[in-house]
């Protein structure tokens, strides 16, 4: 078996506060002890409400953030303590598309050269000639008219931009892409052009994406498997399958029965989540879900659940799965 | 007589490069007690239709023309005094961002009870009493501290719900939300839409929902109305809308948007994309606003624009052939 592309073990991000003269210096666990891997071609998703740590994730795998312990591992290579010279091969495996095309890109340079910059940083074209025909495959690739190489950022619109964010992600020829919540910002129409491009992409090039987004509805729609993250640790993590028919977290199983669902029609059997995101600052004792857990009991205050699986392949930290399967809320209202 | 009727409402915006048509002939109604959802994608209009019922569009540049009948009186002839009495009494209004529509410098007890001491003349520690009583109503915990607190104290979701609060302190008539839940997660979103269907039936107000999102519609909305480059496309209740949209925009959209549970077996199906972009606003445009993106526009639709036409009770469409689609998927 072949290692796999990206591996992550207990990935940590504490950003210390400032501002404390005496007394214990204090931190924000942004990321808490996290774990997870990316095989090649596939997607995995981190999903969660804003502030759980995922796009903390994407920058410390992109090595934007040197993280604060943990490892991360690209293709069988430790990257999270490399020095810059040494990490350059690695930064071209590794791309990102960001959330806003607006300030993603500069607008006073033109996409050409936007484009041609990681082709010529990281000595992907032999010659003008190679780069001309590079660009030009970027943009038939992302569905762009060639001749808009020659165009300013402002002259597009958001999707457009978001096409040419893509290319310069393409433009490195990495074997993954960091897409944080790449569509996000987009409009619905524009939304699935993006979307279907993503997949079209992954599909003839092979690539992995770390698809970031707190949109369950087009998470389900393109990825392989599901990381589902709660205030800087992973809550559950499994396949498409296991994690959005099956749920054995509260958190999962609430976050689901939360997305409005466009038909007027449906049944709504929803799980009303009490009060907001404690801070990561001075997270919760034990499970750090359980102040807004509905089934939290004792245990969950005074005993942090561990993730184990509980199917193949199927990860979730909560106490509520050492019980029997008729004693599992989780099991008995069956979804699917 | 409906609460509200805008009728053939016009705003448009000077620009340099010409005149910036961004809502042009649009007319709805909202009963009392109604919920109505306007959706559209961004540049479709609908913010700025929310803003020219509020009067708040700034003019020049802008300039509104048609009618906005409130109750029967035109709120586009008023004087900027007697609108004054209606904002945050009769009509109010909650925004998309909490953060930048609340005022930093303010306690939000005293924010609240600002219109409560303008509109009802309450002293101020009458108002302030009412503003707790607010924030209760709202759901916040321990709302006699939290009145006492400015705005970046709180959360996104709360801060949401202390817009809400304000809004409702004087029981409007009617409660204009502009992407009221947008900024938020979902669970906050799950918490603010109940919040908003458990208080229209407390405080009895009719909703304007302004949104993209169609989820959001099909949770909340009695009536909908969407809208496309300036323009009504088409306007039905929700579950008709839902069932059987008749223009292609609005079949578009629907289709565009992937369901929860849709792709667990096997591999997902793709999306189906509406082609091409929004037209720009700034060209008059001829035939149908959205004959350049639709796969089913022929030669008639780009040279005239077709008529809003009861398609089916109370559906109304704007497209030359959604009848025909019609017989055509019957035969």
């Amino acid at each position: 078996m072949t290692a796999p592309l990206l591996e992550v073990n207990d990935l940590k991000m504490h950003f210390p506060l400032g501002g404390a003269l005496f007394g214990e210096r204090r931190y924000v666990y942004a990321v808490d002890g996290l774990s997870f891997r990316v095989e090649r071609g596939e997607t995995l998703s981190l999903v969660g409400e804003s502030g759980c740590g995922k796009s903390t994730v994407g920058r410390a795998i992109l090595r934007l953030l040197k993280p604060t312990g943990g490892q991360v591992v690209l293709a069988g290579k430790r990257i999270d303590d490399m020095g810059s010279a040494k990490l350059r091969p690695y930064r071209r495996r590794v791309q990102v598309v960001f959330q806003d095309p607006f300030s993603s890109l500069n607008p006073r340079i033109r996409v050409r050269d936007a484009l041609a910059e990681p082709i010529n940083n990281f000595g992907l074209a032999k010659d003008n000639a190679e780069l001309t025909r590079k660009l030009n495959m970027l943009m038939d690739k992302v569905g762009l008219p060639r001749e808009a190489l020659g165009r300013w950022p402002h002259e597009f619109s958001g999707g457009q931009r978001q096409r040419v964010g893509i290319a310069r992600a393409l433009a490195a020829e990495p074997d993954l892409i960091v897409c944080d919540e790449a569509v996000s910002a987009l409009d619905v129409s524009v939304k699935a052009q993006i979307v279907n491009l993503l997949g079209d992409l992954q599909k003839e090039l092979g690539l992995a994406l770390l698809f970031i987004s707190h949109d369950l509805a087009i998470v389900e729609h393109m990825t392989h498997r599901v990381a589902v993250m709660y205030l800087g640790k992973i809550a559950e993590i499994g396949t498409k399958r296991q994690i959005f028919a099956r749920p054995r977290h509260p958190y999962t199983e609430a976050l689901l029965s939360a997305v409005p669902t466009p038909d007027p029609l449906a049944k709504r059997e929803r799980i009303m989540l009490k009060g907001d995101v404690p801070s990561p600052i001075s997270p919760p004792s034990g499970c750090r879900f359980h102040t807004r857990c509905p089934y939290a009991f004792d245990r969950c205050k005074s005993e942090e659940p561990r993730l184990r699986e509980v199917e193949k392949g199927h990860e979730a930290a909560c106490h509520l799965n050492d019980r029997d399967a008729q004693d599992n809320p989780l099991l008995s209202g069956a979804r699917a | 007589m409906p609460l509200l009727e805008v009728d053939r409402l016009q705003t448009h915006f000077r620009t340099p490069d010409g005149v910036n048509r961004a809502v042009d002939g649009v007319s709805f109604h909202i009963d009392k007690g109604e919920t109505l959802a306007v959706v559209g994608e961004s540049g479709c209009g609908k913010s700025v239709t929310a803003m020219s019922i509020m009067r708040l569009i700034a003019e020049p540049p802008g300039r509104s023309a048609g009618e906005i009948r409130f109750e029967g009186k035109d709120l586009l002839k008023l004087s900027e005094k007697e609108m004054r009495k209606i904002r945050g009494d009769d009509i109010s209004m909650i925004f998309q961002e909490p953060m930048t529509s609340l005022n930093p410098v303010l306690k939000v007890g005293r924010q609240i009870g600002e219109s409560l001491r303008l509109h009802q003349g309450l002293g101020r520690a009458a108002a302030e009493d009412k503003a707790v009583e607010m924030l209760r109503l709202v759901g916040i915990p321990e709302p006699k501290r939290r009145a006492g607190e400015y705005p970046h104290q709180l959360s996104g979701g709360m801060r949401q719900r202390v817009m809400i609060a304000m809004a409702l302190a004087c029981s409007p008539k009617l409660l204009i939300a502009d992407e009221p839940t947008t900024a938020l997660d979902v669970t906050i979103q799950a918490q603010i839409l109940d919040l908003m269907r458990d208080l229209k039936q407390r405080v009895g107000a009719a909703i304007l929902i302004i949104t993209h999102d169609l989820g959001v519609v099909a949770e909340v909305a009695d009536r909908v109305v969407v809208m496309y480059a300036g323009r009504k496309v088409e306007e039905a209740p929700v579950n008709d809308l839902f069932a059987d949209p008749k223009h292609p925009y609005t079949r578009g959209l629907l289709g565009a948007v992937p369901k929860l549970g849709s792709s667990l077996d096997g591999e997902a199906e793709r999306l189906a994309e509406i082609p091409g972009i929004v037209p720009s606003l700034k060209k008059k445009i001829e035939g149908c606003v959205f004959a350049s993106r639709c796969p089913d526009a022929e030669d008639v639709c780009r040279q005239f624009a077709p008529a809003l036409e009861e398609k089916a009770p109370a559906h109304l469409a704007a497209c030359h052939f959604s009848n025909r689609d019609a017989a055509e998927a019957a035969a």
